[in-house]
């Protein structure tokens, strides 16, 4: 298991170290300052092994997280550990940086105290850690409180309290798509997926039990079975004419009963209150790509390149993309570059070695384009530049992958609310992943 | 107010001072004192001086100062043991306490206090918390008793706390229950009694499968982690356990995916009555692997290289999903290098044009690193789909035109691997390779060069001198290219003799004289001799063909993978290497190794009945009994080695050596060349022309020479094959050994050691095998004599074998074939046989049927005669009783037991009749299986 955790600066000054197994030493945090922080050549992987003793590292702004261990331990809870605690820590104070951390060591070691006993993860969410570590310390509690507070931490539904009311029962859904897409010069598809987040917002008074649907085929296809022995159906269609998508995969926060939705396929949960993530998904059939980008790129001689970017729209007129960003890089030899754009503005940056062109909106089935002449210098360099994809940004209001939120039914049984006097919004926003073409 | 003051002071008598706060009055200051204690502690400061003064602040009701006072008593209370019994009271009064919380801080705190005498203080609390009723404080009592084993096994074992913990797994409560099997799995695997542990039992495996569904992601990866060391008794019930895990893949925690994925690669290989249901299982295992891909880049990396065994051990898993480890630009590169050994691993027909066009893609990029990986992995795709060969090599030849430094040299390494796998198919791309001569600095690739002219010399106009080119700088040049070099210029000498005779002269006496490396001068010396005695044999062996190289030249070896399959998601699992490799010692030697199951009854009974009929290798039952016996042999210490001698000036040499010429026209002799012993000037003569005589001269054509068995088996031997057979061969017992080497790293450092057994088998010298890499043979000869140490064996004729390299030692048994033993002087007078027979007894006599001997083709008495005289068994007498054929013979073995034989035959009956009798009538057996077998070739 974990044998100690040390958070450092840039450079490599300890700012928490926390050992909880006797066989990692004092020093085992010097071997990892001068081994990786200090090492001239960049470190290649995340995990280190420093005389039989593996460090973990990941970094997030100036800090260094670092957890140690001469164990045989599953690699992948030590991460999926970190990154956790990178949570935790964030929604107690904030960004990491070392001057949070320094005002925050008190609670931090009080943490780690809650969070890792003898190296091993215990309770995590922090909704639950909130109830009781809190940076005025508790003072007194009643019996009730403090049993209520250890039933939770060890409980079932460790990710929800009872007794909790609202006046006005509400819950928000997001369905937050990121479209990935990597295209040939060509414009030939050679990778698009979608990686798609609902997250939800629940202000619900109890203990909730809530059912959420979506167009999944697989769900529909079935119940469309069952209702007409699936007679008429026509791939990608239910008997109603909506369409359905296929999902490659999903992962669920922890409040769902997978047991159930590997048997049912149903997702039902009791939420966790406030904001969390209810799942994780994939697809990459039928994506609807939301732009598309052709680019033209020619060498005049050996001191001149000219640039031509064509960016379609392609999704219903009505609809309004925003935050339009596309960044064309340049070589990094490039002396100087004339733009010119038919719409929103571009500039060429020298520190990134790009030119970007930015729109504040563009509708749907549009098209819009940029011209670049690009002067460069000699160089006797002979390596050559390795030409990095173009890339884009932007933000849409529907869901690339064709995801729709059907239902989502709540059910309290003990207090007098039902399904219909729930406030429910749902909302779509897909946003660009990585959404490259090669040029 | 910010703590981050408390790390600021750095001035003088800052202890004193803290000092003072430590014991002020007011609460607020303690506090603030105890801080900057802590901030001290962090940044390495001593304050241990200060040890009596913060724990007298641990007298409180405030929860954040106690757990600061403790988080310092953790941290020293092992310097300063005498002064920590004074916390003692304050934790066992806290154990008491009526929070909760606060019972289970006194009670998690002071398992963390390594001093023994506390430790002795702590078990009656300890056993009132792992009952209390509050699950908070079990949970954290279980963990307890993990940390008091790991500071004495022996208490815990003795108060009975194993068995309070093994009660706690079934616990109303899920996350006590995943604490305790957390615990409980970690005890078991550091333990030395770790038998004595086995608390997995398919009851627990039930409860921990209830708790699974209930309890936190960190539970869940306990559970299943342990679950994994569990093995079902049959496929029903693995099926059962795999359908409860399976829903744990759509967890969204990829440490609990990774978890449930081991587990059920660990079932799978019990699943195989239901054909159907492992088919679905595999097909589930892809996406979530998949998506494990966008997670974060560190969890990726631990992902993909998981994914890399997985895709060794179950191909079939992800060989749709190539796409997904395409490689993005933004990639850390710790990702980019695993995903490309992943893609060339899923490369095949049908998408290799879609990879070849990301390759080149990444071959242009900056990453040299990144760009060398992808520059071979393009060679291995030529070398793996055939199809694509052409293309591959297209691709190569442009990127070789960049004219990339690093590329060109990368390329140029492959470019020698697909002329191995392809000869005589792509060679016009010569020249272009020639072009680049200048540019290659990296001995791989100046080596690979230095191949290619060498090999295809005949095709190269200017061959000559660009090898002598190289020849220039010889001295600088590293082993690799230097080796390369030689044989080489000697390649080329071979195949246009008359203009290259100055360039291999001065190249042998380069490597010859002025050489300090051994390797170099042995291969020197044998290229000098071969070629100043037969040219033609030197052709024969040098220009020999070579065998095509394997598709997948880096699979792991099967056990590993198989053990690492059983590590999934461990560190093992991204080191690719076993625990014990990366373990502290003392604790690695305990570790258990873990091993897949094994499959189903049905397929082991198939498998063994061919095994019976063989004579195979037995691994031996009782090994650790062995082990001790052969460890007590000096298995390095070879008596009869000479230490070679210092070269002496090499023309006189090639005189002594004339034996040689013999020595190489001998039959089958010739792949052997390059392992020959260092030969020494010295000795040279005589063991060379008595070598001769072995190889060429008078063993018979009839005798019989015993088929070759299967001694190591390369996936329980580190990837070592050794296949071997005992012989006589002029008065002598041979044991002719060929070892092949399927593992990736080159095995050198031979010796072998023969346990003491019935006959006193033992070699005569060491064995005469030096290096072997990977994917090649090496044959030797061990001549053996028959008066070493002797111990009855069961059977009679077994030996015990350890043979060591520079991997490891390995151990195997085997059975020697009884005519061996046969010796030359067998023949017994008439009348001593006359008088022996009559005076043995007749209950020392056995008999045996040859049964249908006849119907071999051409067998007949006179025949069965001449076949077993060729063997050392004499015949004494002839006679012809109505109509039967009876042969009386004699046999001696080398421990100087006299067998004496009767054989009767009829024509037309084809079974003969063997008659026995011998003082030590327990060979009788053994002798009749010579026979037999002997007959039978």
């Amino acid at each position: 298991m974990i044998g100690g955790l040390f958070l450092y600066n840039h450079k490599g000054e300890v700012l928490i170290s926390r050992i909880y197994r006797d066989d990692i030493g004092r020093n085992a945090c010097d071997a990892f300052r001068v081994n990786v922080i200090h090492a001239r050549q960049q470190v290649r992987s995340p995990v280190t092994n420093i005389a039989r003793t593996s460090f973990f590292h990941t970094k997030r702004g100036n800090i260094w997280l670092c957890a140690v261990t001469k164990q045989n331990v599953n690699a992948a809870m030590v991460f999926e550990f970190l990154l956790k605690m990178v949570d935790v820590m964030q929604s107690y104070f904030g960004k990491i940086n070392e001057e949070n951390i320094k005002n925050n060591f008190v609670l931090i070691y009080e943490l780690l105290d809650e969070v890792l006993d003898f190296g091993y993860p215990q309770k995590t969410d922090t909704g639950i850690l909130k109830t009781f570590i809190t940076q005025q310390g508790i003072k007194t509690q009643s019996k009730e409180e403090t049993t209520q507070i250890t039933s939770q931490v060890t409980g079932q539904i460790g990710w929800r309290r009872e007794g909790i009311k609202y006046r006005r029962n509400e819950l928000f859904l997001d369905v937050l798509e990121s479209v990935n897409l990597l295209m040939s010069p060509q414009g030939q598809v050679l990778s698009a997926h979608v990686a798609g987040r609902v997250i939800m917002k629940s202000y619900l008074s109890g203990m909730p039990e809530c059912k959420f649907g979506m167009n999944d085929k697989l769900v529909i296809d079935k119940s469309a079975r069952s209702a007409d022995d699936g007679s008429r159906r026509t791939a990608g269609h239910n008997t109603s004419g909506k369409p359905s998508i296929a999902i490659d995969d999903c992962t669920f926060h922890q409040c769902v009963k997978l047991s159930k939705f590997e048997s049912e396929r149903s997702i039902s949960f009791i939420p966790a209150d406030g904001e969390f993530e209810l799942m994780r998904y994939r697809t990459t059939k039928d994506i609807s790509l939301p732009f598309r980008v052709i680019p033209l790129v020619r060498d005049i001689g050996r001191s001149k390149m000219e640039v031509k970017v064509v960016v379609k729209s392609n999704f219903k007129p009505t609809l309004l993309a925003q935050k339009i960003e596309i960044r064309i890089p340049t070589p990094l030899n490039t002396s100087g570059v004339q733009v010119l754009c038919m719409k929103g503005k571009a500039k060429y940056k020298s520190s990134d070695n790009a030119i970007v062109w930015k729109m504040k909106r563009m509708a749907g089935m549009k098209e819009s384009q940029i011209s670049a002449e690009i002067e460069l210098l000699p160089t006797s360099d002979k390596k050559k530049w390795s030409r990095p994809p173009i890339s884009m940004n932007f933000e849409v209001p529907f869901a690339p992958s064709g995801l729709k939120v059907r239902y989502l039914k709540v059910f309290e049984h003990k207090l007098n609310y039902n399904d219909h006097d729930v406030i429910k919004w749902v909302r779509y926003i897909g946003r660009s992943g990585l959404y490259e073409t090669r040029c | 107010m910010s703590d981050s003051r408390y790390f600021t002071t750095t001035k003088k008598g800052e202890m004193f001072e803290l000092k003072a706060d430590l014991n002020s009055e007011r609460k607020d200051k303690r506090k603030d004192a105890v801080k900057k204690v802590i901030a001290s502690m962090t940044v390495g400061k001593d304050v241990s001086a200060l040890f009596p003064d913060v724990i007298n602040c641990m007298q409180t009701d405030n929860l954040e100062l106690k757990k600061l006072v403790y988080l310092y008593l953790m941290n020293y209370a092992k310097s300063q043991p005498d002064m920590a019994i004074m916390a003692v009271n304050t934790f066992v009064k806290d154990c008491d306490d009526t929070n909760p919380l606060i019972r289970a801080l006194a009670v998690r705190t002071m398992g963390c206090i390594r001093v023994d005498k506390i430790t002795e203080y702590l078990c009656e609390p300890l056993r009132k918390c792992l009952k209390d009723e509050d699950p908070y404080v079990r949970k954290t009592a279980a963990v307890c008793v993990a940390k008091l084993y790991d500071i004495n096994a022996t208490m815990v074992e003795d108060q009975g706390f194993l068995d309070a913990l093994k009660d706690l797994l079934s616990d109303s409560n899920p996350m006590v229950v995943a604490n305790a099997v957390a615990g409980l799995s970690e005890i078991a695997e550091s333990s030395p009694r770790a038998g004595m542990l086995d608390f997995m039992s398919p009851p627990t495996v039930n409860k921990l499968l209830t708790a699974l569904n209930e309890c936190t992601e960190w539970g869940q990866i306990f559970i299943l982690d342990s679950l994994s060391n569990y093995v079902p008794s049959d496929g029903k019930e693995a099926q059962s356990i795999s359908e409860r895990v399976t829903p744990r893949l759509q967890h969204a925690n990829s440490a609990v995916v990774l978890s449930a994925v081991k587990v059920l690669m660990r079932l799978m290989d019990m699943l195989n009555e239901d054909k159907e249901y492992l088919s679905v299982l595999l097909k589930k295992l892809a996406p979530p692997l998949v998506t494990l891909l966008s997670s974060e880049p560190e969890i990726q990396y631990v992902a993909l290289r998981n994914i890399n065994l997985i895709v060794q051990k179950r191909p079939e898993v992800l060989k749709h999903e190539m796409k997904v480890f395409f490689v993005k630009y933004n990639d850390p590169i710790y990702v980019k290098l695993e995903k490309l050994d992943i893609m060339i691993r899923l490369a095949a027909q049908s998408n290799i044009a879609q990879v070849l066009a990301e390759l080149k893609e990444y071959a242009q990029e900056v990453d040299v690193d990144f760009v060398r990986k992808s520059v071979r992995a393009i060679g291995r795709c030529a070398i793996k789909v055939e199809q694509s060969a052409e293309r591959c090599v297209g691709t190569l030849i442009d990127l070789i035109r960049t004219k990339v430094n690093y590329v060109v040299q990368e390329a140029v390494v492959v470019i020698k691997d697909i002329f191995r796998k392809y000869p005589n198919k792509y060679e016009s791309i010569i020249a272009n390779l020639c072009e680049n001569l200048d540019t290659l600095d990296e001995p791989e690739a100046r080596a690979s060069m230095i191949w290619i002219i060498g090999e295809y010399a005949e095709r190269i106009d200017n061959a000559e001198e660009l090898l002598e080119s190289f020849l220039e700088g010889f001295h600088d040049e590293s082993t690799l290219v230097q080796l390369q070099l030689l044989t080489a210029i000697v390649k080329l000498f071979l195949k246009k003799p008359t203009e290259t005779q100055d360039l291999v002269q001065s190249v042998l006496s380069l490597a010859t004289q002025d050489s300090d490396n051994p390797d170099l001068r042995d291969r020197g010396y044998i290229y000098w001799r071969l070629l100043s005695t037969d040219p033609a044999a030197a052709k024969d062996v040098v220009l020999a063909e070579k065998p095509l190289i394997s598709e997948e030249t880096d699979l792991l070896e099967p056990t590993l993978l198989d053990e690492l399959i059983c590590h999934i998601a461990s560190l093992a699992s991204v080191y690719h290497k076993p625990p014990s490799a990366f373990i502290e010692g003392a604790k690695g030697a305990l570790v258990i190794r873990k091993s897949l199951a094994a499959k189903d009854d049905t397929t082991n009974a198939t498998r063994a009945e061919p095994v019976s009929q063989t004579p195979q290798p037995q691994i031996i039952p009782a090994q650790d009994a062995l082990v001790t016996d052969l460890l007590g042999l000096d298995i390095t210490a070879p008596q009869t080695y000479q230490p070679p001698v210092a070269a002496a000036p090499a023309p006189q040499m090639l005189d002594p050596f004339g034996g040689l010429d013999s020595l190489l026209g001998g039959p089958n002799l010739a792949p052997a060349a390059t392992a020959a012993p260092p030969a020494m000037p010295g000795l040279a003569t005589d063991a060379l022309g008595g070598l001769g005589d072995i190889f060429s001269a008078s063993a018979p054509a009839k005798s019989y020479r015993g088929p070759t068995v299967v001694l190591l088996d390369p996936t329980r031997a580190k990837g070592l094959e050794l296949k071997g057979s005992f012989q006589r061969r002029n008065n002598q017992i041979f044991l002719d050994l060929t070892a092949t080497n399927r593992a990736m790293q080159a095995m050198s450092g031979f010796a072998i050691q023969f346990n003491k057994n019935s006959f006193g088998l033992a070699p005569s010298q060491p064995l005469n095998m030096t290096l072997v890499n990977p994917n090649q043979s090496a044959e030797a000869s061990l001549p053996l004599h028959a008066s070493g140490p002797i111990q009855k064996m069961e059977p009679l004729n077994s030996v015990q074998v350890a043979l060591k390299n520079n991997i490891d030692v390995f151990y195997f048994a085997t059975t020697v074939p009884l005519y061996v033993f046969f010796t030359e002087d067998g023949a017994m007078e008439r009348k001593v046989f006359l008088d022996t027979w009559k005076d043995i007894p007749a209950a020392n006599e056995r008999q045996f049927q040859l049964d249908n001997i006849g119907s071999v083709p051409g067998m007949s008495a006179d025949v069965a005669n001449d076949k077993l005289n060729a063997n050392n068994v004499f015949t004494i007498a002839k006679r012809n009783v109505d109509g039967k054929d009876m042969i009386y013979l004699s046999l001696k073995l080398t421990n100087a037991i006299w067998v004496l034989a009767e054989m009767r035959s009829q024509p037309g009956d084809p079974t003969y009749s063997l008659a026995f009798k011998t003082r030590a009538p327990e060979v009788s057996a053994l002798v009749y299986q010579a026979f037999d077998e002997i007959l039978r070739h």
